[in-house]
């Protein structure tokens, strides 16, 4: 609150601004309904991943066309993943952590058009995504193991003294998951962007706006990575929370 | 006094950066150590990048906290 | 203001949970019987900017939680019925195809060798064929040849008889016709010396002389 509002010898910098929710058609109250620029992009992520995975298929094509090879590889991908990870039983869940990596990619990728809203940055969204995985894995872990779950924390091959021992730092190992699970994301993306905004807030003065311009363009390239490792990342660890639960052998 | 408590915040944030020094190591590690492993047997390589993925997100999460804690000093008390 | 708009802070954040922003929040405040300052400044800091982490405004969770449901739940309904059969059956009939391309591959290949044997028997067929042709065109010519030589060598010797003959007869002639001219010359020799040629003897001598000359 303090910074935002500050003024440092002309430099006005707002990087958290960006991240504010605000309602798209006026109006300053946030009902659960209301249309904001969340809620904008969410949807053009949504048309974003339509477009490519339905309309770049829709030739059916032996011999793929572009968008098509792109989503095939991106199908390839996901799913080779899953079955390497989790085993043949994890493809029945295939479709939903297709559906998290679409989303968190298109997400990601879209955040970094120029006056767009970064939706993966929000720990809301994020936070709900780690707790559906994490929730859901858990349930699947007792619905399917019962309570040999439990065996996910004792760790059998360890010394009996040091069990109990590891069987708590197991427990909180395992709630932390969906914390660490959500704000890497989160923090990653806040990361880039309030950093780009710090160095676009540098381009106010003439002196330093070559080298404003040339930290925007690095960092930018590092964001380009980063949308895809984070994506790729969040992907991975919930096969690997998934391998847990079908197969919870220490 | 208000000052005082800015210049608790602002220092906090500081310090809450050096521990990204450790998340940089610790990612330098395991990329480092998954290249040396790599050249010694590239055969092995390609199956462990999932891996790489994994140990380097484990490690860069802790920078991430720390970069968390020093924004939630700048911005959120 | 800043050190207003931080003692505020907290305030505000707390009054967000309960009652909804800006008129509403300052309304509360107020009615609370809070401090008007405090009440004027929570207004504007919430007109002006959210507070610090726009990412912490509680008030705006219920909204993106909702909508981030909806979203995935699109995602995930377009991806289980439309998107994901349509590639993994895109993908599986390109494996199809290409299987089966590989197998007709296959077959033609064995088309071709299965070809290329039938092409190298006609071909050794042909040349065996041929060969026998040649044979029996070279015996046929043979045979012919072999009457041929054998005709003419019968001429040869026919007419190397009838020319023996005929030179046995001119040397016959001829030797008789000595024979004669020597029994004349004798003749006239022996008249010439006055002597009487008896014609018994003068043939014997010069048969005779004749003898060892003429054979």
């Amino acid at each position: 609150m303090a910074v935002t509002e500050e003024k440092v010898e002309g430099l006005v910098f707002h990087p958290m601004d960006q991240f504010t929710v605000k309602p798209l058609f006026g109006g300053t109250e946030i009902h659960w309904f209301t249309p904001t620029n969340a809620t904008l992009w969410m949807a053009l992520t949504a048309l974003a991943v339509i477009a490519l995975l339905v309309f770049g298929t829709r030739g059916r094509a032996i011999i793929p066309s572009r968008s098509q090879s792109i989503a095939e590889l991106m199908y390839g991908m996901v799913r080779k993943m899953v079955e390497d990870i989790t085993g043949k039983e994890g493809l029945k869940y295939f479709p939903y952590i297709m559906t998290l990596f679409c989303f968190i990619l298109f997400a990601n990728a879209l955040a970094l058009l120029p006056m767009s809203f970064s939706s993966t940055s929000q720990i809301a969204v994020t936070a709900v995504l780690a707790m559906m995985v994490f929730v859901g894995v858990t349930v699947l872990g007792f619905v399917k193991n019962g309570t040999h779950f439990l065996g996910l924390f004792w760790v059998s091959s360890a010394p009996a003294l040091m069990r109990p021992v590891l069987a708590v730092i197991e427990l909180i190992s395992y709630f932390v998951r969906p914390v660490s699970h959500s704000i890497r994301l989160a923090g990653n993306i806040m990361a880039g962007h309030a950093v780009m905004k710090v160095f676009a807030a540098f381009g106010a003065v003439a002196a330093l706006a070559p080298v404003s311009i040339l930290a925007i363009v690095g960092v930018y390239a590092l964001e380009v990575l980063v949308v895809t490792i984070q994506a790729y990342v969040f992907t991975i660890l919930t096969c690997v929370y998934l391998k847990d639960a079908l197969h919870p052998s220490h | 006094m208000e000052n005082l408590g800015q210049l608790g915040q602002y220092l906090g944030a500081g310090l809450a950066c050096i521990g990204m020094a450790g998340a940089a190591m610790g990612v330098g590690n395991v990329a480092g150590n998954y290249l040396s492993g790599a050249l010694r047997n590239p055969s092995a390589a390609a199956s462990q990048t999932a891996t790489l993925f994994i140990g380097m997100a484990f490690a860069e999460a802790l920078g991430i906290f720390s970069f968390l804690v020093a924004l939630l000093l700048l911005f959120a008390v | 203001m800043i050190s207003l708009l931080q003692q505020t802070a907290p305030v505000v954040v707390e009054e967000s949970e309960t009652v909804i922003i800006t008129e509403h929040g300052a309304e509360a405040a107020a009615a609370h019987g809070a401090d008007a300052a405090h009440a004027a400044a929570g207004a504007a800091g919430h007109a002006a900017s959210a507070p610090g982490m726009p990412q912490l405004d509680i008030t705006t969770f219920g909204n993106q939680i909702f909508w981030l449901l909806v979203v995935l739940a699109v995602i995930y309904w377009v991806l289980s019925r439309v998107a994901l059969p349509r590639i993994g059956g895109v993908i599986s009939d390109r494996q199809g195809a290409i299987t089966g391309d590989l197998m007709a591959a296959e077959e033609f290949k064995q088309k071709a060798k299965d070809a290329e044997a039938a092409y190298d028997k006609a071909l050794a067929d042909a040349r065996a064929e041929a060969s026998k042709i040649v044979a029996a065109n070279k015996a046929e010519i043979q045979k012919e040849l072999d009457a041929a030589i054998a005709h003419a060598d019968a001429e040869i010797a026919a007419r190397a008889v009838e020319s023996e003959k005929r030179i046995g007869e001119i040397r016959a002639s001829a030797v008789e016709d000595a024979r004669s001219v020597a029994r004349e010359v004798t003749e006239a020799l022996v008249q010439s010396f006055g002597g009487n040629a008896d014609q018994g003897l003068i043939n014997a001598a010069v048969d005779q002389r004749l003898k060892g000359a003429l054979q």
